[in-house]
Formats: structure tokens, C-alpha cells, sequence
């Protein structure tokens, strides 16, 4: 305890020591009590929505999840009402997020690769196959329409219809149409109810829709007449299916074709023994395929080599373009002769302050070989393809990246120009070294070394900047003699694009499959990258 | 440290409740639908759609008990969302959408048929045969919209006939352009489609019914080649240019630097601001056969995984189908309605009634999946033959060559 300079009594200290003490606690366990109830609190509000989570999950038997919800929700609790194990406190919630936003998202993309995932393929078999039967389902053309009451009685729905010529029957599922005479009508002749059943309203049908939908009531007791089904609740029409699903031999028919389809478990859809598919099918894993799809069709791989050089190119030369007119006016601006120095960063900054798609399109407008500004004012009226000519579109590119990423590396060479203490560069010429020489020597070698890694990153964004590819060349021009939807500028984000979304038909597994192509060599690049730097770093 | 740590166990807890929550939420949508949710009509609808929509839900509410809830989606990014969530559960019960997006949606299995019944006949015929797929019909259509022939009347007093007529018209009119039309560096097939159809030259041919058959590739015939050669010769006449892209052929247009404009009623607006005297006219034939621009009908439909169908389909062919309702969208949107007597009343107007003339003769928009291969190598090659790269008959047949390939 504290120690002052006049003695006290022992007893007097020691009851100043009590009351402090006593005070202490007090404090202790009036915060801990508030700290407590906050924690039960929020976990109770944590809890609660688990197990309504869990609820719900049971309900709809999604066990995986299930599971999941369960063993997370014990953990958290355990973690956050154990004594001690502060570190878990921290990161829980965090790893949580991790878990979820993260590592899930990969993991699901990854898994997508391995499926068939995309047009025709996007859902389960059993949707597929009540989709078949729906669309199959076709209303005799010319039928009449029969105003139609729907009634009910001990919990069976019937059909009373009136056909144009004001005959009323009466049917169910299971009793096909027969006439009656004893239906009570409406001013208009349309029979509204019948002795025995309670007439259903509007607001009664639509609580009972989906049983009502699913209604067909036979014509006669042929069933190639055809069904009546409803798709209103208020008028009645005659239909005719062509698909029966056979669920023990797991087929479709056509019975109007005679033509059998069966359930193929590999491609994911009904196929018929002279290879006809019907759409939808549904999604399966389809293991490899799509890699070897990626590798292997003549469509994708050919194009597949020359993209990625112009990818590693393209990538290459972005960042090194921009990297070395950032240093140049960084050292320029950096000069303290340079007057004005301000006002000339400032606006040097600009093209940093809008957005790059924006930028993308009105350079695609000022580089119209025709009307555009480049041309009409710079050239004097030349007409120099810059977008639709190979290579110089390849050059315009580079050229709109570096105006776009300039600023970038010139403000953070600008830093890292500044950290670099003055005296080395006094020593250096002290000792006789040219400027270039100390550049090349001191300055550079110290930039590198906090710059490097964001040269990997920024390495990385233009390895996949579709942005500017897709808005200032949509990856053309396209040599139409090659018949192969890829250009001259296209990367391989832009490529995977076209190959999986271009046009109806959408194949996620496939683009899925790409992208982890993608991942690998920007990851293999990076980390050589990183190892390189390492070694700059030694230099310190 | 008290309150910091405190502090954080709050936020820590507040984490893991919001994390959790998220999980339940996504896992949970699928079984509140069959429950809660049976009374509750869900509509995707864009932003200018919506505003209508909301008077017909709350009368249709007002008379059914049902409730409807309007929700608001990006136009463009609805068919791929559409796609995604029904089979999930979570779509909505109707969607707004384009009819050329049907092929892609019944072979996904994310749409139902809907039932027009009687009133079927009430609507544009070309509007039901676009919202029609393999002989059913998906969707109640509200609108149709396409491309026709704007006429600046200082410049040029009259409709040209053909169109060497409108070269000559537009050349008399001493402009810079003869005639706009917008074809960009990978060329606008939709635009010169018409040019194309006068030739005999459709994409697709047509069964007894009307729908397109994607058996029966037409765009190849003798009437390709000869529209392939045309296109060479007006592009080496600067009379097509791929320079002239969309935005390029409507200042231009706006700016009086040419009599004639094809285009749709999107650009009309701002022309009448520029101070433009318009008229519509249809698309003169180049070829000798008529110029058949394609129709966009945009209209709405059932999810298949709808558990409200009866309600849906309600809902759609009895007010959304209503005349009040269509006029109203017609309104707001400025596109045809596809109801043939809410289009007679917006006819009063000279543009509608012109493009509606023009919609008369036109032909669907192919909503077969197999549209979806054609552009890819419809647009490079035209571009290709605009700007001399080659023989325009070479080019032309190992463009449809692809195509097949690509389609089969």
C-alpha cells in the first residue's frame, strides 16, 4: 500500500485499507454484475436465434447445416462462459466471419468446379421432373373454357363447370365429369352451387391453392380426353400431358412420340436411347470434366495458350509502365528546385479520382477512328484504328491503364521517396557518386524493398482487370476467320467471362473451373514474387 | 480496461448473433414460404414498372385479401437472379421479364405456363406468339417495343419507299449522313436486322404456328449472301460505318446532321428535346422483300416454384391484364401495350401509332435458346464484311457454318 510521509496508527491505516478494499469489491462486483448481465443477454439473444435456426432446419431436414448451427452455437456458448481462454473471446467472432463470408465462399466455388452447374443444370431432379411434366401438360387446342365453382365437401375438392352451352357437371379427382340438373345458377347460367357441398370464395381458394392447382379432374373415363385443370380458381380448361414419369423404373415417356427417356445420372438429365435430352435436367458432380473441358476443347484450349502470354504481358507491362512514370514524376516533384510542386500533384492525382469503367468507356469514345477526339483533334483527321486493329489496341490498353494507374504508384513512390533519409544521399555524393549512380544504387534498391509488395498486389488487380478490357475493347478485335469467340485483348478474366456467360447459355462450372486456373498462377506468381522480395529486404 | 473489455464483449457477442442470424435466415426462407408467406404475392418489378403496379396490387389486395409485396430489381440483372433463386425457393412468385429470355428460363425449369384462356385473343398476336414457347404460353405480356424509321421532316418531307429512296433523299438533304442507323465496332445486328429480313434472309425459320424452328437455320441462304454483299457495298460506300456507334448516331441525329435515324422509342424523347420534328416511318426495304425489324415484348411471369399459382395467374391475366392497368404502363414507360385495346387508345399519339405500324409487319425476337449462340459471331462478322476483311460470301457462310456447330 501507499506509503506517506507523516506515521500513522496501525489501526488507522488498516481501516483505510478496509474501506478501500471494501470499495473496491463493491466496484467489482457492481460492473461484474453489469458485464455479466450484458453477456447472458446478448447470448441469450444468440441462442434464441440459434434454436429457431435449428427449427427450421429440422423442419426442412437439412442435417449438414444442422450440425453445424448446433456445434457453433455450443461452442460460442462454452467459450464465452468458461473462465479464462480470453484469446477465444477475441477471436471467435472473427473467425466466425471468417468462416462464413470467407472460407465458405471459396470452398462452395471450388465444390461448383467439380458440378455441372449452369444452364439446364441448376437445380434437383424432382424440380426437374415436376418442370417436365408442367410444361408438358398443353390445353387442347380449341377447347372450350368452362366457368368453373370449385366445392368442397368433407375435405375433397370437385369441380362444378358449365360449359359454353350451359350444360353443368359435376367431378373430382377421382370421379370423372358427370351431369347434373340440380345446381343452383347465377344470372349469368353459370352454376354456383350444388346440394351436398359447400361453394368455395375467393379467399378459400387461395388458402387452399396449391391443393387446388394440383387438382386435374378426368373428362371421361378414358384418360386420353384429357383433364380439367384450373389455373385461376374461376374458369376451368381441358388439358392433355404428354410426359408420364415412372418412378420405379426411373423414366419419362412421350406417350404421344412413344419415346422413353431415362434418368442418366452422369450428364444430369432424362436422355432418350437415341441421345435426345430433355431440359431441365438438374445438377450433378461431374468430378474433372470441366478441367479437362478447359484443357482439352479445341475452342477453349487453343485460345487458352495465346491468352495467358497476353495476360502475363498485358499485367507485366501495366505495372511496369505505371510503376516507372510514378518513380520518374515522384523523383521529379520530389526535387525542392520544382516550383509549384503542389499544385502540379494535385492534378497529377486526378485520373486516380474516377472510376475506371467510366474512364474505360470514354477512352473507348475518344479513340473512335472516326469521331473520336484523339483522331479528329491530335492526328488531324486520321483515321488510326486504335481499337480495331491488333496491336494497337493491344498499345491503347497499356496506354489507358498507365493513364489510369499512374497516379497510384506516383503517390506511393512519393512516400516511400521521403522515407528514405537525406544523409545517404549526402554521403553518397560526399563520396563521389553521380546522381544516376546513387538512384540506381541507394535510392532504388530502399524503394523497392517497402514498395515490392505492392507491386505484387497491384501485379495481381491487373492480372485480373476486366474492367478495362470489357469496357474499352470488349476484348476485340475478333479475327473472324478463327471462329472462336476471343480477341486480341482478352485476358484470361475476360475469356472465362465470355466462355461461361456469353450468350443463353451459362456454364458456372465451367467458369468456376477457370477460376481456380486463374487463382493458381496469380498464387504461383505471387508467392515467387514474395520470396524475391525477401531478398531485397536482406538489404536493410 | 473495465469498460473496454466490456466493450467488447458486447461487440463480440453482437458479432456472433448478427453471424448466426445470417445463417438461420438463408436456411429459413425455404420453409417460411409454405407457411407464412401463402397470403403474399411477391413481384419482381423495375423501378418505373413498380410505381404502376402498386395501384393494381392494392385494388387486387382490396377484392382478394391478398396480399401483394412489389419488389424492386434491377431490369438487367433479373434473369440471372431469377435463375438462381427459384430453384433455391427463395424467388419470387412473378417475375417482369423480357420474352427473349423465355428459352433460357423454361430450359432451366424456373417458369410455369400461364393460362391467358380467352382473353388470350385480346392481346397483339405477335405479342402471345413471343411470350409462347414449344406451343405454351409463359407470361401475360404488357408491352412491345421495336425499332422504325425516324424522320426529321425539315429535312426530308416524305417517307422513302425503298431504300436507294432514302440514300437519295438523305443525299438531296445536302446532311453529313444520308441516314443513321447504329452499328459500333462489333456491328448491331438488332438494327440492321430489317436490311437483313428484306433480303429473305431470317435467322431462323418459323413453324406452322409462328415459333421459330432452330432446326432450320435460314440466316445462310441465298438471301444472306446477297444481303453479305450489300452490306460490303454500303460499307464501302461510308453509308454503314462501324464507327458510328449508338451513342455517336443519336447526337448526330439530334444535332440535324442527317434526315433519317433507325431506332426504337428510346431515343425519341430526347430528339423532340433537341427540337426535332419527327416523324416514324416504317423501315424501307433494301432488298425487295419487306424490312422486318424484331419486337421485344416485355411482360410478366409464374415462378415454378410458385406456391401461390392460382392467385399469380389471377393476378397477372385479370389486372395486370386489365386495359386501366396497361394504359397506365404505357404511360409511364412509353412502350406499345401489348393489349390490342389499350394500344388503340395510346395510338391517338402519331409516334406510338408509328412504331405500332411498323410492330405490325415486325417479327419476334427469337426466344429459343439457340438465339443466344447466334450473336457471338452475327455481330464480329458483319462488322467484318462492313469493313472490307475479306469476301462478304466467305465470311457470311462460315458465320452460319459456326453457328451450327455452335447451336447443335
Amino acid at each position: 500500500m501507499t506509503r506517506s510521509g507523516t506515521p500513522r496508527n496501525a489501526a488507522q491505516v488498516k481501516k483505510a485499507a478496509q474501506s478501500r478494499r471494501a470499495g473496491r469489491i463493491a466496484d467489482a462486483a457492481s460492473v461484474g454484475v453489469k458485464v455479466l448481465l450484458t453477456k447472458i443477454l446478448l447470448l441469450g439473444i444468440v441462442d434464441a436465434i440459434s434454436v429457431y435456426a435449428l427449427f427450421v432446419l429440422a423442419l426442412t431436414q437439412d442435417w449438414l447445416v444442422f450440425t453445424a448451427v448446433l456445434l457453433v452455437a455450443l461452442l460460442v456458448n462454452v467459450i464465452y462462459f468458461r473462465r479464462g481462454g480470453l484469446p477465444a473471446k477475441y477471436l471467435t467472432p472473427g473467425l466466425i466471419f471468417l468462416a462464413v463470408f470467407q472460407i465458405f465462399v471459396i470452398g462452395y466455388t471450388g465444390y461448383i468446379a467439380f458440378t455441372n452447374y449452369g444452364t439446364g443444370h441448376n437445380s434437383t431432379k424432382d424440380d426437374a421432373i415436376s418442370s417436365l411434366i408442367v410444361s408438358s401438360q398443353q390445353r387442347v387446342p380449341d377447347s372450350p373454357s368452362y366457368a368453373l365453382t370449385i366445392l368442397e365437401r368433407l375435405g375433397t375438392y370437385s369441380f362444378l363447370v358449365t360449359d359454353p352451352a350451359g350444360r353443368v357437371s359435376v367431378g373430382d379427382e377421382i370421379t370423372p365429369l358427370s351431369r347434373v340438373t340440380d345446381a343452383e345458377t347465377d344470372a349469368s347460367g353459370q352454376a354456383i352451387a350444388l346440394p351436398g357441398f359447400t361453394s368455395l370464395g375467393f379467399s378459400d381458394i387461395v388458402a387452399n391453392q396449391e391443393r387446388i392447382a394440383a387438382l386435374s379432374v378426368p373428362l371421361s373415363n378414358d384418360p386420353n380426353d384429357g383433364t380439367l385443370r384450373t389455373p385461376d380458381g374461376s374458369s376451368a380448361y381441358l388439358y392433355l400431358s404428354d410426359l408420364v414419369y415412372d418412378e420405379a423404373a426411373d423414366t419419362l415417356s412421350d406417350t404421344t412420340q412413344n419415346v422413353v427417356y431415362t434418368a442418366n445420372g452422369t450428364t444430369g438429365s432424362f436422355v432418350a436411347d437415341d441421345g435426345t435430352e430433355l431440359l431441365p435436367g438438374w445438377k450433378v458432380e461431374v468430378g474433372f470434366d470441366n478441367f479437362t473441358k478447359a484443357f482439352t476443347t479445341d475452342s477453349i484450349r487453343g485460345p487458352l495458350i495465346s491468352v495467358t502470354v497476353w495476360t502475363f504481358v498485358f499485367a507485366f507491362l501495366s505495372v511496369g509502365t505505371a510503376f516507372a512514370l510514378g518513380l520518374f514524376l515522384a523523383i521529379v516533384f520530389n526535387d525542392l528546385r520544382m516550383r509549384g510542386r503542389n499544385v502540379y500533384r494535385v492534378i497529377l492525382i486526378l485520373p486516380y479520382a474516377f472510376p475506371g469503367f467510366l474512364s474505360a468507356l470514354v477512352w473507348a469514345g475518344m479513340l473512335n477512328p472516326q469521331f473520336g477526339f484523339v483522331n479528329q483533334v491530335l492526328f488531324g483527321g486520321a483515321e488510326i484504328p486504335w481499337l480495331t486493329n491488333e496491336w494497337l489496341a493491344k498499345f491503347s490498353i497499356i496506354l489507358v491503364n498507365l493513364w489510369l494507374t499512374f497516379p497510384y504508384m506516383f503517390l506511393v513512390t512519393t512516400g516511400a521517396l521521403q522515407s528514405i533519409p537525406e544523409e545517404l544521399q549526402e554521403a553518397a555524393t560526399v563520396d563521389g557518386a553521380k546522381p544516376w549512380a546513387i538512384f540506381r544504387l541507394i535510392k532504388l534498391p530502399l524503394l523497392l524493398v517497402s514498395v515490392a509488395p505492392l507491386l505484387i498486389a497491384s501485379f495481381a488487380f491487373a492480372f485480373n482487370n476486366f474492367n478495362l478490357v470489357y469496357m474499352l475493347t470488349n476484348g476485340g478485335p475478333r479475327d473472324v476467320t478463327a471462329g472462336v469467340n476471343v480477341g486480341a485483348t482478352d485476358i484470361l478474366i475476360t475469356m472465362v467471362y465470355k466462355v461461361a456467360f456469353d450468350g443463353a447459355n451459362r456454364d458456372y462450372g465451367l467458369a468456376s473451373a477457370f477460376s481456380i486456373v486463374i487463382f493458381v498462377l496469380v498464387a504461383a506468381v505471387s508467392i515467387i514474387s514474395f520470396r524475391q522480395t525477401k531478398a531485397l529486404e536482406e538489404l536493410n | 480496461m473495465k469498460v473496454k473489455k466490456k466493450g467488447l464483449l458486447a461487440f463480440g457477442a453482437v458479432a456472433v448473433a448478427t453471424s448466426l442470424a445470417l445463417t438461420g435466415c438463408s436456411a429459413g426462407d425455404n420453409a417460411e414460404t409454405t407457411d407464412s408467406a401463402s397470403s403474399t404475392l411477391t413481384v419482381w418489378v423495375d423501378a418505373d414498372r413498380a410505381a404502376v403496379l402498386k395501384d393494381a396490387a392494392a385494388e387486387f389486395t382490396n377484392e382478394s385479401g391478398v396480399k401483394v409485396n412489389l419488389v424492386q430489381k434491377d431490369f438487367a440483372k433479373i434473369q440471372e437472379q431469377f435463375i438462381a433463386q427459384v430453384p433455391t425457393g427463395k424467388g419470387p412468385d412473378i417475375t417482369i421479364a423480357a420474352h427473349d429470355w423465355l428459352g433460357n428460363l423454361v430450359s432451366n425449369g424456373v417458369v410455369q405456363p400461364v393460362e391467358l384462356g380467352d382473353t388470350a385473343a385480346d392481346y397483339q398476336q405477335v405479342a402471345v406468339t413471343a411470350m409462347s414457347y414449344e406451343g405454351q404460353t409463359y407470361g401475360v405480356p404488357y408491352a412491345v417495343e421495336n425499332i422504325a424509321l425516324l424522320r426529321n421532316t425539315a429535312l426530308a418531307s416524305a417517307a422513302p419507299a425503298t431504300y436507294d429512296d432514302m440514300i437519295a433523299a438523305g443525299t438531296a438533304a445536302g446532311t453529313e449522313f444520308p441516314f443513321l442507323v447504329q452499328v459500333g465496332p462489333e456491328s448491331d445486328p438488332f438494327h440492321l436486322y430489317p436490311f437483313q429480313t428484306s433480303f429473305g434472309a431470317p435467322v431462323f425459320g418459323t413453324n406452322a404456328d409462328g415459333s421459330y424452328n432452330p432446326d432450320d437455320l435460314s440466316i445462310g441462304n441465298a438471301g444472306g449472301d446477297a444481303y453479305a454483299a450489300w452490306l460490303a457495298q454500303e460499307g464501302a460506300a461510308g453509308h454503314l460505318s462501324v464507327n458510328v456507334t449508338s451513342d455517336i448516331a443519336k447526337e448526330k441525329f439530334n444535332a440535324g446532321a442527317s434526315p433519317f435515324f433507325i431506332t426504337g422509342p428510346w431515343n425519341v424523347p430526347d430528339a423532340e428535346a433537341a427540337g426535332i420534328d419527327l416523324a416514324i416511318d416504317p423501315i424501307p426495304s433494301a432488298g425487295g422483300e419487306p424490312a422486318q425489324p424484331f419486337v421485344g415484348v416485355q411482360g410478366f411471369m409464374v415462378s415454378a416454384k410458385t406456391t401461390n399459382a392460382l392467385a399469380a395467374n389471377e393476378f397477372l391475366v385479370n389486372y395486370v391484364g386489365s386495359g386501366k392497368v396497361q394504359t397506365a404502363l404505357y404511360e409511364v414507360g412509353g412502350r406499345a401495350p401489348a393489349l390490342t385495346s389499350a394500344f388503340e387508345a395510346a395510338a391517338a399519339d402519331p409516334i406510338t401509332a408509328g412504331f405500332g405500324a411498323v410492330a405490325a409487319s415486325a417479327v419476334p425476337m427469337p426466344n429459343i435458346p439457340q438465339m443466344g449462340k447466334v450473336w457471338q459471331y452475327w455481330g464480329v462478322t458483319e462488322a467484318a464484311i462492313i469493313t472490307g476483311q475479306g469476301d462478304p460470301t466467305q465470311l457470311w457462310q462460315k458465320m452460319t457454318g459456326e453457328i451450327q456447330t455452335a447451336i447443335q
